[in-house]
């Protein structure tokens, strides 16, 4: 509900526009963009996050602390976004990368839609990605069945959230990756082969360095993403209260059991969640137009 | 140093969460989950505490029971995935058939329980905001044009169903035609401005974002909406209106398979000792125990319900007419788009 801010598209480095010439536009229009711009980033983003944390601690502080922590339900619910999140963006990493790598590296048949089929979870709704999985594993398929024969549950339970938390933010990583990578070029990795280097130690002491600031960006949008996951989340979870409610699942059935406060305390939590990430998310920006500009910037890291 | 500490400590927490997703499909046997339709949450949740602190009485044992709440249709369609609920609470006849449809409860499971396994009745009946500004007393107002009607879909929700029920009902079991019937719920559907997935999100529509003249829901819900709302709302009793019947079944197959049929059976017959009733009560359903009934008489008007049988000759009947692909609902909706 809250890590929405957090949602936009991956921005690609390399299209960062050139700082715009000072005064060349009229003063008016400028004020008027600059105020217009405020306006709207005041009414649509710090307004509403502003009244998250009022809301929560409407109560005061006492009420809010018994909100969050002495409720077994919502403990339980901050424990397994805790869990799920990390999880599904392991996956996405470990994916996305060798995803990135094949596409941007190599050239084969099918590789352009191997390209569009990554970007997918992001043009399908999110409910349509859990119905993807009940359809899947339910009772009704034979693997479903045939789980439930060896007592093992996939959707309903843990490893179902994982699974779709995973399908929804699987294009974060690799779509941040396959620009960095072709922008890097294989000189480096082609000189590492040709001086003796096995795949194994190229790819951890020349790729990794080179796309490192990247990476993390992902992985930080896809955590993002991972940890705010509502639409796919509900179809899968089966919405059973203290097992399988995650954060934003948790805060909607607070809102709902008109325990206003309640929700607002957990909702508060996930937009501090979303600003640290936001924080981290500058920092590595800032790194990363540092590595893009100085291209062997790499072998010059002083803090190894 | 730090970082390969840190390192290390993020590898070895990842790969921890990892092994505790894998066993966590595993499926854990000792608690009850109980599969409920939607406004019911206030409910369970107290009758899950009296019913557990009786069994451990009984048994010595702490017994953990978890609910699931959303759209009845939902829920049934959940249990059939392979939700394990042990016992389901919906609010329609038909979303638990289903379920024994799939071959997951055996037949007859009607029988089962006391009372053809009711062990409260409810109705629909109005909310609507303070002072009754736009004057709606009985069903026939609600077709008025300048009122716009909340109520969640009917082809998810047991509310929105009964609602809909509710609502043909009142005309045809008062001397209306089919055709009149048909205009009626035509007009106020094309009207409903938000159709919500489930009675909660239906309620939350019309109390907290203040859409809509009047909430169709049941009537527990309809008290707790208006006690809610700090004398913003106010409940209408229309003249007659539909006789709900949430039934409660034990779902053989899940209980079977976890070993935990005696207890959810003896969690299903608790709901018709008294203290359980007085809590139903306490919550708005009617009770069905004759003692706590006429203990109770006074919470709950007495207005006319008729059954869903003055419907539609049986459930599946109504189903197949009204909710089913292409059916009456449908072409409704499908001509108030247009």
């Amino acid at each position: 509900m809250t890590a929405n801010v957090l949602e936009e598209a991956p921005a690609t480095v390399e299209h960062l526009p050139p700082p715009p010439k000072p005064r060349s536009d009229p003063w008016y229009v400028r004020y008027a963009l600059i105020g217009l711009t405020l306006l709207i980033v005041g009414g649509l983003v710090v307004v509403p996050l502003a009244s998250v944390f009022v809301q929560a601690f409407s109560k005061g502080v006492g009420a809010y602390w018994d909100n969050l922590f002495n409720n077994a339900d919502t403990r339980h619910a901050v424990f397994l976004t805790l869990i799920v999140a990390p999880v599904a963006v392991a996956l996405n990493t470990v994916f996305g990368v060798a995803a990135a790598y094949t596409i941007a590296r190599f050239r084969f048949p099918g590789r352009t839609i191997l390209t569009t089929l990554i970007d997918l979870p992001f043009s399908v709704s999110p409910v349509v990605a859990g119905l993807v999985f009940v359809l899947l594993f339910g009772l009704q398929t034979p693997i479903g069945a045939w789980l439930k024969d060896h007592g093992y549950q996939i959707i309903f339970a843990p490893p179902g959230l994982v699974l779709a938390t995973a399908f929804v933010t699987f294009p974060f990583v690799a779509r941040e990756l396959i620009p960095v990578l072709e922008a890097n070029g294989a000189d480096e990795e082609m000189a590492a082969r040709s001086l003796g280097a096995t795949g194994w130690q190229m790819f951890w002491r020349v790729t990794v360095p080179n796309i490192k600031w990247g990476l993390l960006y992902g992985i930080i949008l896809c955590n993002a993403r991972a940890m705010g996951e509502f639409g796919a989340i509900y179809v899968v979870s089966g919405r059973i209260g203290g097992q399988t409610d995650t954060m934003p699942l948790r805060v909607e059935k607070l809102f709902q059991e008109y325990n206003q406060p309640a929700a607002f305390a957990l909702a508060s939590v996930l937009t501090m969640l979303a600003l640290v990430t936001l924080v981290i998310k500058v920092v590595v920006e800032r790194k990363m137009r540092a590595q893009m500009t100085r291209p062997n910037a790499a072998a010059e890291e002083p803090t190894k | 140093m730090v970082r390969k500490v840190l390192t290390a400590g993020l590898i070895v927490y990842v790969l921890g969460a990892f092994v505790w997703v894998v066993l966590a499909g595993f499926a854990r046997n000792e608690q009850l989950l109980n599969v409920a339709c939607d406004p019911t949450r206030e409910l369970w949740h107290d009758i899950n505490i009296a019913f557990a602190k009786d069994y451990e009485k009984e048994h010595g044992v702490k017994l953990g029971i978890r609910q699931s709440h959303g759209g009845s249709g939902s829920q049934a369609r959940a249990v059939i995935d392979g939700l394990p609920g042990d016992v389901v609470t919906l609010a329609l006849w038909t979303d638990t058939d289903a379920i024994r449809k799939a071959g997951l409860i055996e037949p007859n499971w009607e029988d089962k329980l006391p009372n053809r396994s009711l062990p409260y009745i409810s109705t629909i009946v109005f909310v609507v905001r303070k002072g009754n500004p736009k004057n709606l007393h009985d069903w026939p107002d609600l077709g008025r044009p300048d009122v716009s009607v909340i109520t969640p879909n009917p082809k998810t929700s047991g509310n929105g169903k009964w609602s809909f029920l509710a609502m043909w009902g009142a005309i045809t079991t008062r001397g209306g035609t089919e055709a009149d019937a048909l205009e009626y719920v035509s007009q106020i559907y094309r009207r409903v401005p938000v159709l919500d997935a489930a009675a909660r999100g239906a309620t939350m529509t019309f109390a907290q974002k203040k859409i809509g003249d009047v909430h169709l829901t049941w009537e527990n819900e309809a008290q707790l909406e208006v006690q809610e709302a700090n004398g913003e709302l106010e409940i209408v009793y229309p003249k007659v209106s539909v006789l709900a019947e949430p039934h409660v079944a034990v779902v053989d197959k899940v209980v079977d398979r976890k070993g935990t049929r005696a207890t959810a059976e003896a969690y299903m017959k608790f709901l018709y000792t008294e203290p359980a009733q007085e809590i139903i009560a306490h919550h708005y359903y009617r009770p069905t125990n004759p003692a706590v009934k006429a203990r109770t008489a006074d919470r709950f008007p007495a207005i006319e319900l008729f059954p869903a049988s003055k419907v539609g000759p049986t459930w599946d009947a109504i189903q197949k007419r009204f909710f089913a692909e292409g059916g009456v609902f449908d072409q409704i909706y499908a001509t108030g788009k247009k």
